[in-house]
């Protein structure tokens, strides 16, 4: 592994770990595996620095007669923190994925059934929301759901120089101004979600989402190259 | 018109990925003007007049105008006229509730059997596996089965006897092994002589002369999900050797 703009080696990623280097738009170096755990239908590891989150979707499964919707699937999204039991935290996390999943997904073609996208934390080092984005999409595309575009989630923070500082660590998010994170569609590159803390300007808010979709390009090129990869070791 | 789709075949393509089909501005005098229309397989939606990949995976074609992505998928989907292998899970009044791996189970009724009437039930307990096929399969109807054919013959469909052992693999290695020339089942029939059912659904079942060789067959084709055809043929020549 050659490491470039980042600084610090992620102990994660591994020879079997597809990582891409980060250049122009810094975002760290970020690195996925798909399918390695055996239970569910789909799954997928993302790793963005330091920060790594596992993922795994269940379904279409059976739906319980109280979640059943009769013209579309039910999607719950779990996020397991790395200690402790999920708080406000983690549900306001499973809130931003789950509507961004219910958007990219065909969910009126399996009406009736139950969807369940469980995501554990397995180390936080900053942009967390953007690397379950990441898991997410990575797991759902590898459970073979229909999905009508992919998404990514990016994480842009802005120091208090007003700098704007994409994919930032726990310590830059701490010392941020404003931090935001946005999910980016694949087809139109168009924001699908966001989330910010912090107080920006409307210009500030404009130029990161300029950022991030610059940036989501690298991300969906990374997804094709390694599903690609995936494709390939299989006759 | 399918230049552009027939460009990209054997590719992998992503969900989003998009077709258009713009319709020809000249119009040829001399052959009819047909208009071609792709069908769409599994991974591929019309939108208009565009069409939308919903599937990662491998674009595949089959002459001449049938398009689908090849994708590796472990939840099955009840497809109308697959046949699949469940297990008998309830019964109740004149219909078994089956299990395929589905969202929902699937009904059977008693009466899709070969040669069952009303006085004569068929020996269906729960916990049976059966090999079936859909008559119905969509998204907004619950799937039912059937033990016979159009013509009201079993056609090797019904109930397992005893003995033999079921187990799980991907929805891609069965449509390997269903597939005609399947180099996988080539490479299967120079081992021990056995019996294997193929269940859409991704169970197999096999049977061999002893138990041993039913599990050594098992283990051979739970395994050759994550292998490349070099690796699986040198290990099937070690079994054959009398390695394990």
């Amino acid at each position: 592994m050659t490491s470039s703009a980042c600084d610090t080696a992620s102990p994660r990623c591994s020879s079997m770990m597809e990582v891409c280097e980060a250049s122009s738009v810094s975002l760290r170096e970020f690195g996925c595996e798909q399918s390695l755990l055996s239970r569910p239908d789909g799954s997928s590891s993302f790793v963005q620095g330091d920060t790594s989150v596992m993922a795994g979707v269940y379904g279409p499964a059976e739906v319980k007669v109280s979640k059943e919707i009769y013209d579309r699937a039910t999607l719950e999204v779990l996020v397991q923190p790395k200690v402790g039991l999920p708080s406000v935290r983690e549900r306001s996390q499973e809130q931003c994925v789950r509507e961004t999943c219910e958007a990219s997904l065909l969910l009126s073609l399996h009406p009736r059934s139950a969807l369940t996208l469980v995501l554990q934390v397995l180390h936080d080092d900053g942009s967390l929301l953007s690397c379950c984005l990441n898991a997410a999409c990575m797991a759902l595309m590898d459970a073979g759901l229909p999905m009508s575009c992919l998404f990514c989630g990016v994480t842009c923070a802005i120091n208090t120089e007003g700098e704007i500082i994409t994919d930032p660590t726990a310590a830059q998010e701490k010392e941020s101004r404003a931090l935001m994170t946005f999910a980016i569609d694949s087809t139109e590159r168009r924001v699908m979600m966001s989330s910010t803390k912090g107080s920006f300007s409307v210009h500030e808010l404009q130029q990161c989402i300029a950022v991030s979709q610059e940036a989501s390009e690298k991300i969906f090129q990374f997804y094709r190259d390694s599903v690609k990869r995936r494709y390939s070791k299989t006759p | 018109m399918f230049s552009s789709l027939k460009r990209r075949v054997d590719e992998v393509l992503l969900p989003g990925d998009e077709f258009s089909f713009e319709a020809d501005d000249t119009i040829s005098l001399t052959e009819p003007a047909k208009p071609e229309k792709a069908v769409c397989g599994p991974g591929l939606r019309r939108s208009g007049d565009r069409l939308v990949v919903c599937k990662s995976g491998v674009l595949r074609h089959k002459a001449p105008n049938v398009f689908w992505i090849d994708s590796q998928q472990r939840r099955y989907v009840p497809a109308k006229g697959e046949s699949v292998i469940g297990i008998v899970t309830a019964k109740s009044g004149d219909v078994f509730k089956v299990d395929v791996g589905g969202s929902e189970q699937a009904s059977l009724s008693y009466l899709a059997f070969e040669g069952a009437t009303k006085r004569n039930r068929p020996n269906v307990q729960v916990g049976d596996l059966l090999f079936a096929q859909f008559i119905i399969a969509n998204k907004d109807m619950e799937p039912e089965l059937a033990c016979i054919d159009s013509s009201g013959r079993a056609n090797g469909m019904g109930v397992f006897g005893a003995g033999g052992l079921l187990f799980r693999v991907s929805l891609g290695l069965v449509r390997r092994l269903l597939a005609p020339q399947s180099e996988v089942r080539s490479d299967l029939e120079t081992l021990f002589p056995c019996e294997l059912v193929v269940g859409m659904n991704g169970r197999l079942w096999v049977k061999s002369s002893s138990i041993q060789q039913t599990l050594i067959i098992a283990n051979l084709l739970q395994s050759c999900d994550t292998m490349t055809a070099q690796q699986r043929k040198q290990l099937f020549r070690k079994v054959q050797q009398g390695a394990l």
